[in-house]
This record gives structure tokens, C-alpha cells and sequence, in this order.
């Protein structure tokens, strides 16, 4: 985040990506198969006791859903930003 | 904000609406790559951009038989090893529906495997994608007949030595007419295999080697469904239109990936068809929903032929 006024670097995100904590087994399969390192692995567990992904580098998300396509549990997808 | 103003509703996961969501979560163990395989089944699904009400799924019994009851289309969960005389039965009771067998290798391949020699002799059409975890997982790990030679399972403790399958090359050999293999790592292109053997006319194949952390992976000490990700990622190699008798895999080898056969042969609907015309000429009145596949026939210059043939003797 800039300082107020400041222009930001990026004004148009490219995409978005979800993540449903409850779903989630924890395998790891989105974090190591985004092709932009948008997710890692967080320290927290989910009700089942599961680690669930974060996306900590969200800005370079582009939405391509490969997440999705790789999540055997539905617990994860992306979607583009049509805006 | 005005009071008109409605926000837009929180996006959907695109397998969501092929789900059967009151079943979800599913019964599979982390980091199984039977789940991924479905999203690559219901993409493509949604690129075919078929009639929905004329697509079945058919499953036998094992954790891949499991899917026919996730997923928010005609399912049915049949006995182990009968998916697809089962789909065949559907096939000739309703030639319109798209039919798909979505089995375990355990499941098509041992018990049934006589069946799915014979609806490929045949060319029954109906795409049959087999998830090969190389084990017997819903049961415990036993040895089915595609586990490696070397490989430990519960029934094997000290490494099996039976020669497995190659799928690829029974496909081939039995007629089918398309027949692709990929693994579980290369979710794009098994989305698009699983799209075009849909497709496509007759008894088409698709192989998806996948992770069975629990059984397979963890009795042969090969790490959790990650590790086999990231070996089919660093072991497989795509050779597309390979000769399908040098695509068998031995334990931990490398995985050759690809469509190995893409060919056009008469369906058993067209064969019988064609046939029956030639035979019963105008008496034939094709049953009803057979129209569509007489005039889709690769064969259909010969059923018009039969059709004109037959047309003169008026018996
Ligand atoms: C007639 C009959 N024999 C045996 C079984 C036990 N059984 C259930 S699932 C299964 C094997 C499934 O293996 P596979 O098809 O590879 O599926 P996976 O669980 O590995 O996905 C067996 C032997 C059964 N249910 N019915
Ligand atoms: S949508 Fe694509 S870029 Fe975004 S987190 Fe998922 S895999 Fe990464
Ligand atoms: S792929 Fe799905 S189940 Fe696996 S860690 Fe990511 S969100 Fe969780
Ligand atoms: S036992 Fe193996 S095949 Fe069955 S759900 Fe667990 S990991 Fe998947
Ligand atoms: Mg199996």
C-alpha cells in the first residue's frame, strides 16, 4: 500500500483467487503449481487440522485458475478480473 | 450507496455447479488425485458444451468409483467391475446419450476386465477414463493388475512380481479407437484428452496415472500425494502418437504421456445399422434415436447405398 495519493504500481488486478478454509486437506498441490507463486502454505490449521494456503503474493494472481484445476478437494479456484 | 445498487454475487468454483455439493467434502484422503482428475472431467464437460440431460456416468466400486455419486449428472454407482456392460445397456437402450465410465484400475481391469476387452472389440460408443493408482485402494493396497513389478502392497509385502498392463497397449489392441494416457500433473492436457475422447465416435480411452498417498505411496515409501505430483512432473514424457507396446511403466520409471491412437472405425450402433438395412432392407425401421447416429456414421455412404439397395426390392 502506498502513502495516501501516492499513484499505485498496479491499478488493474488481474485476478482473484479463493479459498475455502473448510474444504481444504492441505495437500499443497495449488502452492506448488501456480505458475506465479501466488499462494504459500500458512501456519494456521483449519477446523480439521489442516494447513490451508494463503495467497500472500495476491497482487500477481491472474486468475488462471490452475489452482482449481489441481485442488482434488474444490477447495480453491481463481477467476480473472474482467474489469 | 443507493439502496438499488445489489453487489455481485461472490464467484463460484467452476466444478461447483457439476457437484453434487451436499456431498461434498468427499471421501477422498488428502492430496488423492482422484478429485484433480474430476476437475479435468467437468471442465471438460464444460467446453463440450453438451446437453447435460443426455450425459451419463457410470462408475464401479473402489474410491474411484466414487465419483459418479459427486457429481450432479445421471450417476450410477454399479457392482465392482460392471460400469461398463452397465454403460452398454444404457448405450442400446438410448443410442442418444453420451456415456462415460469412470472406473479404477482395480475395477476395469481385473474384475472387469473382460468386459472392457469386449466393449472395445466392439466399439461400443462411450468414453472410459480408468484412474490408475496402481493399487486397490478403497480395499487396503493390494496388487492389481497394474502394479509394478517391485512394487510392495498389502499383498505383496516383499514387492510384486506379476507383469502388469499396459493399458495403453490393451486399448489399442482390443480396437479402441482413441486412447490417451496422462497423469494426474498435467491437468491442462487431460482436460483437453478427456474433452476430445467425449468427442469423439466409438470406444475411446483415457488413462490418468494418479497418486494413492495412503496406500501406494506410503507401503513403498514414496512420500504424500505432492512427492507423486512432483515425480509425474519430473519423470513423465510427452510422446504423442507413440507406439502404445512402449508405453508400459515399471516402478518409479519414467511415464510416457500423450494420445497414442486417434483412428476412425465403424461403431457397433453404425455396424448394426448398416447390417440391418442391407438384411431387412425397408423392413428395418431404425428404433427411435438411432437417426442421429446413422446420418453421424463414418459409414454413411454405405447405409445409404444399403438404404438405396434395399429400396428396390420391396420384400
Ligand atoms: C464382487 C466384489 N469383489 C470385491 C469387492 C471389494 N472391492 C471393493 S473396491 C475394490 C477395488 C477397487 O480398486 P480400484 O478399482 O483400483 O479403485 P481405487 O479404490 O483404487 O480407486 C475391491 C476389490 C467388491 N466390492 N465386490
Ligand atoms: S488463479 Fe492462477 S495465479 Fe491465481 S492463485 Fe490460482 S493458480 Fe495462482
Ligand atoms: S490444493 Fe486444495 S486441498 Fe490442497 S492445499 Fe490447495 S486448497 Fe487445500
Ligand atoms: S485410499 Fe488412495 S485412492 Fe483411495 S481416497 Fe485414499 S489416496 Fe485416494
Ligand atoms: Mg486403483
Amino acid at each position: 500500500m502506498g502513502k495516501p495519493g501516492e499513484v499505485p504500481l498496479k491499478t488493474k488486478v488481474r485476478g482473484e483467487v479463493f479459498i475455502d478454509d473448510l474444504r481444504c486437506k492441505g495437500c499443497g498441490f495449488c502452492v506448488e503449481f501456480c505458475p506465479t507463486d501466488v499462494l504459500a502454505m500458512s501456519d494456521g490449521y483449519n477446523p480439521k487440522g489442516y494447513h490451508v494456503p494463503r495467497a500472500v503474493n495476491a497482487a500477481v494472481c491472474t486468475g488462471c485458475n490452475l489452482c482449481g484445476l489441481y485442488c482434488p478437494d474444490f477447495a480453491i479456484f481463481g477467476v480473472r478480473n474482467l474489469g | 450507496m443507493s439502496a438499488d445498487v445489489i453487489a455481485p454475487p461472490p464467484p463460484e468454483n467452476p466444478t461447483e455447479d457439476w457437484l453434487r455439493e451436499e456431498r461434498i467434502p468427499h471421501i477422498w484422503c488428502p492430496g488423492c488425485g482422484i478429485g484433480t482428475s474430476v476437475n479435468c472431467f467437468t471442465q471438460a464437460l464444460e467446453e463440450s458444451k453438451l446437453d447435460r440431460d443426455n450425459v451419463v456416468i457410470v462408475s464401479g466400486i473402489g474410491c474411484t468409483g466414487r465419483v459418479a455419486g459427486y457429481l450432479k449428472l445421471d450417476s450410477f454407482h454399479t457392482t465392482h467391475g460392471r460400469p461398463i456392460p452397465f454403460a452398454t445397456g444404457l448405450k442400446l437402450a438410448n443410442p442418444k446419450l453420451k456415456v462415460i465410465v469412470y472406473s479404477g484400475d482395480g475395477d476395469l481391469f481385473a474384475i472387469g476386465g473382460n468386459h472392457f476387452f469386449h466393449a472395445a472389440r466392439r466399439n461400443v460408443d462411450m468414453t472410459v477414463i480408468c484412474v490408475n493408482n496402481m493399487t486397490y485402494g478403497m480395499t487396503g493396497g493390494q496388487v492389481t493388475p497394474t502394479t509394478p513389478i517391485g512394487a510392495k502392497a498389502t499383498t505383496s509385502p516383499f514387492g510384486n512380481i506379476e507383469e502388469p498392463f499396459n493399458l495403453p497397449f490393451i486399448a489399442h489392441s482390443c480396437g479402441a479407437v482413441y486412447v490417451a494416457r496422462w497423469t494426474s500433473f498435467h491437468v491442462r492436457q487431460l482436460t483437453k484428452a478427456i474433452r476430445d475422447a467425449i468427442a469423439k465416435p466409438g470406444f475411446t480411452f483415457v488413462e490418468v496415472i494418479s497418486p494413492c498417498p495412503t496406500l501406494f505411496s506410503r507401503r513403498n515409501r514414496l512420500g504424500d500425494g505432492l512427492d507423486a505430483m512432483k515425480f509425474y512432473k519430473a519423470h513423465s514424457e510427452i510422446r504423442n502418437g507413440a507406439d502404445t507396446r512402449e508405453v508400459a511403466i515399471s516402478h518409479q520409471s519414467k511415464i510416457i504421456c500423450g494420445k497414442f491412437v486417434d483412428i476412425t472405425r465403424t461403431t457397433w450402433h453404425d455396424a448394426q445399422a448398416a447390417h440391418l438395412h442391407r438384411v431387412m432392407g425397408n423392413r428395418f425401421v431404425p428404433p427411435r434415436n438411432w437417426e442421429h447416429l446413422i446420418k453421424s456414421d463414418p459409414m454413411e455412404d454405405l447405409v445409404a447405398e444399403t438404404i438405396r439397395d434395399s429400396s428396390g426390392d420391396g420384400s
